[in-house]
């Protein structure tokens, strides 16, 4: 799981990256190129302000006049408002930026998502695939939204001020202009180095926040284990770690702006003596407004030099978010839907149901080997022919391939050999989606969206009546709990369903497998997490749910197993038994050991309980 | 509010050598920073001009005794030499200044994490049982983030935007009243503004904050749910249902960046605003002759440098609050009561008879969960416990470990009560293994060395052979280094079991507890295991809590819990014969057989 860890680049700027990035913005280039102009009205805007001081030296004061003062106010004010307007609108636009790049690599991702196969939820796991859309997402949106603007006022900012001090005098403007490029020089160094330390820092701050969540969720045991000093020592190994980043980041920003400054400030000297001296000379080369102008200037100039240098830095770094968004939004899913089928068919969003045949529900693998991308070998040349309407117990322990059987059969994982006919027909020529919408499909930790319980029974198919929901509940045996609860099917689960037991969350999504009216039934480990009384409940409902239906069921408690048509039991892939329950139990074979020994703890518990 | 002032001003007197350099620093940086400005008003009027000094007398009496004006101007080079020398002066001050609080704000932040940390472990087993982790967490990082955050760089700034306004009004007023008070006259507004801007705003980011929380929570329960979504074909629906949660998020940030956006415009609106002012009014007193040119020069820049700190003060203030929140939220960590070190506590051997003495306990101040047990837990044997549901088994073995205290009564380890034996002692010689065992996110191998780091290979894979986990983790692809946890493979109960087991066996026990921690192997693997355990530590006092007949009846003794009472104790051929749970239990087999004798009825009548 190496290839998770979030990676740093130090790779040179990629420009292809940021084109393709711009490319996804599209709908909001017309935004950027308003941005770029508001924002070089309002570098200029910074360049006139103190042409105005130096005007007002050099006329009114020097002159000892107040003619054209008027004007002068209004122009001042007039330029004033401009940039006023312009800073107001560049934040209005980068924000509409931000915010609209930001939805739109979402839906694109998203819709990704809902199409990549399960083989690819296995090698990501869920906080990684959150973190790319959510902060490194967010972290590109602003990149494009603010970061751009910053290096267009920075970059015409200098320009202009450079083009006005050559215009003023060039003589002048010529040695000053020499200080930038060490400017330049220094502030990149300066920049790359905060931002690697500033990662340092990030990296060890999330190490501190899995070691507190381990501190806590693991504080029980660890009292046991009387490891309390241990853990200690090694926490203070992150937080010494921690402090030493801070402060080096911290002291290389106190070191760098000095630095900066003083630089700069050898531009303010030089315009100082050299201007100076040549408002001195006689007859007067320069004003003194002049003069003043070229000292506000060189004041100014660091400040545009340093934002450049670290928005440069900064895209070195969020490009590593680029190149992981990029790569999420262009991976290929390896179960889809051959072009003919989708075209007979609909694809995943826009099904054409009238030319869905029916699924009848019988089953036939033929032959099938499944291997995961790792190489792991689950299934070899496995065979098995369920008729319609038979339900199939599977038993086998973790690892057996039990597992591996239904999510084949659900086509969430293709074959890599051999083939799975559905009514005499191999499924891969008939859409995802018409297989899929034809699952009825229980698991052991029962998954509940947030919304209340009526939307989480029929979140199969949201068009139901309050009569379907009803019924499909009383038939799992959901109705009488529901209820009972003051706000009845109104209740809102709580996210994750919190609110609910475990039992109820799975009558729950036993009322949902049965509103869709489903051809074939898949029970993964449906009852092993749910207290006795809910499993007898549950007994009662998949005995009339399954009947007429294709079923398969995966369970640990063999109270549900027993009731099935056949059990068969897997080991390392293969079939070693098959039979009935009672078949299974004569013959005293693997299945009668797991049995036996099952049904004590079983009834042990029961006891204990009381029941 | 004053109580986490109180705090706040307690965290800044550990490092005050550090907060007293940093004071003295940003004041010279301040003053020489301001120097500059007055630098350039003497060289315009004076040096440039012919008006009058504005030196203090020291300095006009200095440059006199050189030879005034003359001197200066042949040796004109002496101006920008002192600009750059302000500026090479006030910078290394403020560096100073900078590192100072970076370092104060850091220890405080490293001290605070050290404390919290070292609170969580030694806070109460029943703390933890009952904490909420995800609160927790939030205190310990984004709420120490917070405090120093407003340490390191907020106070700073704060007490330097003071400073410099300060010797600004001084120096402006001393200068020019009237105009100074021109100069002045919208910042009350601006800091106002600032200040109640971010307080309402809070709001805004709330909102905003909000509604990416639902956003995640949709996507979050989208991906766990993909088997769902995808079962039932519910793709396009889960694509509306994003979309809306992300149109949302996407308004309401856009909400909160347009309020900014006013704010901003407005307050740069009326930062520029005060610039031009003074400048106009300098103006105009210049061109009446009341003012020089480097006087103008003086209050424009020192208003330039001005207001964009007063706007960040307003900021600062508005956000002090949250600091003092954050640290009251820390501090109520710190303050909870936590097992404390005992001195004089005893360290005696534990390899002796274990002796319940009427001992009563209960959760908090209701129902006793153990009413007046009294029992003896015999040296080097194994002793069963059988109970129903809350008959109290689980609270009895956490005692023995001192993880709570019984309310009254005493238990007693070779005579000496253990609420005299030390703590560290006590657990490091008792080897109590939980049902829901938690690892640890590191390799296997280091979970299972984890009570014991100096254990030799050999140990750690022959107790792992005893547990029964060497098979399944050899039979991994890293083996032993195989990683547990998020950044690693998931592990089945009965293996996490298995490996908690090995790891409390390698620590050198002398009470080994098993709280219901083999429910999760299965039945052969379990018997497989307690053969073992007998051949290779016969010696250890072993109590062990279980529902399984075959379990209960191997032990020495087997002590039947009912609702906090002893029912009954003895051995398995007496305990068979007397009606109780135990015999209940026992049934369960003759209840098996009938089972069993019922399907062979079904396939012989099939035959037929």
């Amino acid at each position: 799981m190496q290839a998770h860890d979030e990676m740093d680049y130090s790779k040179k700027l990629d420009l292809s990256l940021w084109k393709r990035l711009l490319g996804i913005a599209k709908p909001y280039h017309k935004h950027l190129w308003w941005i770029m102009i508001t924002m070089a009205i309002c570098a200029a805007c910074d360049v006139i302000f103190p042409l105005l001081t130096g005007y007002a030296i050099d006329h009114f004061i020097a002159n000892q006049t107040t003619m054209g003062l008027g004007g002068f106010v209004a122009v001042y004010m007039a330029v004033l408002l401009v940039q006023v307007a312009s800073i107001y609108t560049f934040l209005l636009l980068s924000g509409k930026t931000e915010v609209g790049v930001c939805y739109t690599i979402r839906s694109l991702g998203f819709k990704k998502l809902q199409e990549l196969p399960f083989s690819y939820y296995d090698r990501m796991p869920v906080g990684y695939l959150l973190s790319r859309m959510t902060t490194d997402t967010q972290r590109l949106a602003d990149t494009i939204g603010w970061s751009l603007l910053d290096l267009v006022w920075g970059v015409i900012f200098l320009v202009m001020c450079s083009i006005q001090m050559f215009i003023l005098r060039w003589q002048l403007a010529a040695v000053i202009v020499l200080v930038l490029p060490p400017l330049a020089l220094i502030s990149m160094y300066f920049q790359r180095k905060i931002l690697a330390a500033y990662r340092e820092v990030r990296k060890t701050n999330s190490r501190i926040t899995s070691a507190f969540n381990e501190g806590i969720m693991g504080a029980r045991t660890t009292k046991t284990l009387v490891r309390e000093e241990a853990n200690f020592g090694e926490f203070q190994e992150l937080t010494t770690r921690m402090k030493k980043y801070s402060v080096r980041s911290a002291t290389l920003s106190a070191v760098f702006l000095p630095i900066v400054v003083s630089l700069g400030s050898l531009a303010t000297a030089y315009a100082i003596y050299k201007g100076g001296l040549e408002v001195m000379a006689v007859p007067q080369i320069i004003t003194l407004g002049t003069l003043q102008v070229f000292v506000n200037y060189t004041i100014q100039f660091f400040q545009p030099v340093r934002e450049i240098a670290r928005i440069f830095a900064e895209l070195q770094s969020a490009q590593a978010a680029a190149e992981r968004v990029l790569t999420l939004l262009s991976t290929e899913p390896d179960i889809q839907d051959t072009e003919k089928v989708v075209a007979l068919y609909g694809d995943n969003f826009h099904p054409n149901k009238e030319n869905w045949p029916e699924l009848l529900g019988d089953i036939r693998f033929e032959d099938v080997s499944f291997q995961y991308t790792d190489g792991e070998k689950v299934l070899e040349h496995f065979n098995l022919h369920v008729k319609a309407g038979e339900s199939i117990a599977l038993v086998g322990e973790t690892g057996s391939g039990k597992s591996t059987i239904v999510n084949l059969l659900c086509r969430f994982y293709e074959p890599t050999e051999g083939r799975i006919l559905i009514d005499g027909v191999d499924y891969r020529e008939r859409s995802l989606l018409w297989l899929q919408s034809h699952l009825g499909y229980v698991l052991q930790q029962p998954h509940m969206f947030s919304g209340t319980i009526r939307d989480n029974i029929r979140y199969g198919k949201p068009e139901a009546t309050e009569d379907e929901v009803i019924r499909a509940a009383k038939l799992a045996n959901a109705d009488p709990f529901i209820t009972k609860l003051p706000k009845g099917y109104d209740t809102p689960v709580g996210e994750g369903g919190s609110l609910l037991s475990s039992g109820e969350k799975q009558l729950i999504s036993f009322a949902r497998a049965i509103l869709v009216d489903p051809a074939l039934f898949i029970l993964d480990e449906a009852t092993s997490s749910v207290d006795t009384h809910s499993e007898a409940l549950i007994q009662q409902a998949i005995t009339g749910i399954l009947r007429g239906r294709t079923s398969f069921m995966i369970a640990h408690r063999l109270s549900t197993v027993r009731k099935a048509d056949r059990i068969i039991v897997i080991e390392d892939g293969k079939i070693i038994e098959e039979g009935s329950h009672d078949q299974l139990i004569v013959k005293q074979g693997h299945y009668y050991q797991l049995y036996t020994s099952q049904f004590q703890d079983e009834q042990g518990q029961a006891v204990l309980r009381g029941e | 509010m004053k109580k986490g002032l109180q705090a706040l001003l307690a965290l800044v007197r550990e490092n005050w050598a550090l907060y007293i350099s940093a004071t003295l620093a940003t004041f010279i940086t301040v003053a020489v920073g301001f120097a500059i400005p007055l630098v350039l008003s003497e060289t315009v009027d004076v040096v440039l001009g012919e008006a009058p000094s504005a030196m203090p007398e020291w300095l006009k009496d200095l440059v006199a005794a050189r030879g005034g004006r003359a001197f200066i101007r042949e040796n004109y080079w002496l101006v920008p030499l002192a600009v750059v020398l302000f500026n090479l002066i006030s910078g290394v001050f403020s560096y100073i200044k900078e590192r100072n609080t970076a370092l104060a704000g850091e220890n405080i932040a490293k001290n605070l994490r050290e404390k919290i940390y070292r609170k969580l472990s030694y806070l109460s087993f029943g703390y933890h049982a009952k904490a909420e982790t995800g609160d927790l967490i939030q205190r310990s990082t984004s709420d120490v983030d917070t405090v120093r955050r407003f340490l390191s760089t907020q106070l700073v700034e704060a007490f330097r935007s003071i400073v410099m306004t300060v010797i600004a009004f001084w120096v402006l007023f001393d200068r020019d009243a009237q105009t100074a008070l021109y100069s002045v006259m919208l910042i009350p507004a601006m800091f106002t503004a600032s200040y109640v801007f971010f307080k309402r705003i809070t709001k805004n980011f709330q909102l905003s904050d909000a509604s990416e929380g639902k956003m995640s929570a949709v996507l979050q329960e989208n991906l766990t749910g993909v088997r769902v979504v995808r079962a039932f074909g519910m793709q396009q629906k889960e694509v509306e249902k994003f979309d809306a949660a992300s149109r949302d998020f996407q308004a309401k940030t856009y909400r909160l960046l347009k309020n900014l956006a006013v704010y901003w415009g407005s307050a740069d609106f009326l930062t520029m605003l005060q610039i031009m002012i003074t400048l106009l009014v300098c103006v105009w007193k210049a061109i009446a002759g009341e003012m020089t040119v480097g006087t103008l020069i003086v209050f424009t820049s020192y208003i330039s440098m001005l207001v964009y700190p007063i706007r960040q003060l307003g900021r600062i203030l508005s956000d002090a609050g949250k600091s003092l929140v954050a640290l009251g939220r820390i501090n109520d960590i710190l303050h909870e009561p936590a097992e404390e070190e005992e001195e004089g506590a005893l360290k005696p051997p534990l390899d002796r008879d274990i002796v319940f003495d009427h001992v009563t306990f209960g959760y908090d101040q209701g129902q006793p969960v153990l009413d007046d047990l009294c029992m003896t837990i015999p040296a080097g044997r194994t002793v069963a416990l059988l109970g129903n549901t809350g008959s109290g088994k689980s609270s009895l073995v956490h005692l023995l470990q001192r993880l709570y205290a019984p309310t009254s009564g005493t238990i007693t380890i070779g005579g000496v009560d253990i609420q005299k034996i030390d703590r560290k002692h006590l657990r490091a010689h008792v080897g109590l293994m939980l049902q829901e065992p938690f690892l640890y996110g590191r390799s296997i191998y280091e979970n299972l060395s984890i009570a014991m780091p100096g254990a030799s290979e050999n140990q750690v894979k022959n107790m792992s052979r005893i547990a029964m986990a060497d098979g399944f983790i050899t039979e991994f692809e890293k083996g032993y280094d195989t990683l547990i946890g998020e950044r690693g493979i998931t592990l089945s109960g009965g293996q996490r079991q298995r490996i908690a087991i090995a790891r409390t066996l390698l620590k050198d026990n002398d009470i080994l507890i098993f709280d219901d921690s083999l429910s999760a192997v299965d039945m052969q693997t379990d018997q497989l295991i307690r053969r073992q355990l007998r051949q290779h530590k016969k010696d250890v006092t072993t109590i062990i809590i279980s529902h399984r007949v075959s379990t209960l009846c191997e032990a020495d003794l087997i002590v039947v819990l009912e609702n906090g009472k002893l029912s009954d104790e003895g051995t398995h051929e007496e305990l068979i014969q007397r009606p109780g749970l135990y015999q209940q239990i026992f049934a369960i087999q003759s209840a098996l057989e009938d089972d069993i004798q019922k399907s062979r009825e079904a396939v012989a009548k099939e035959g037929c």
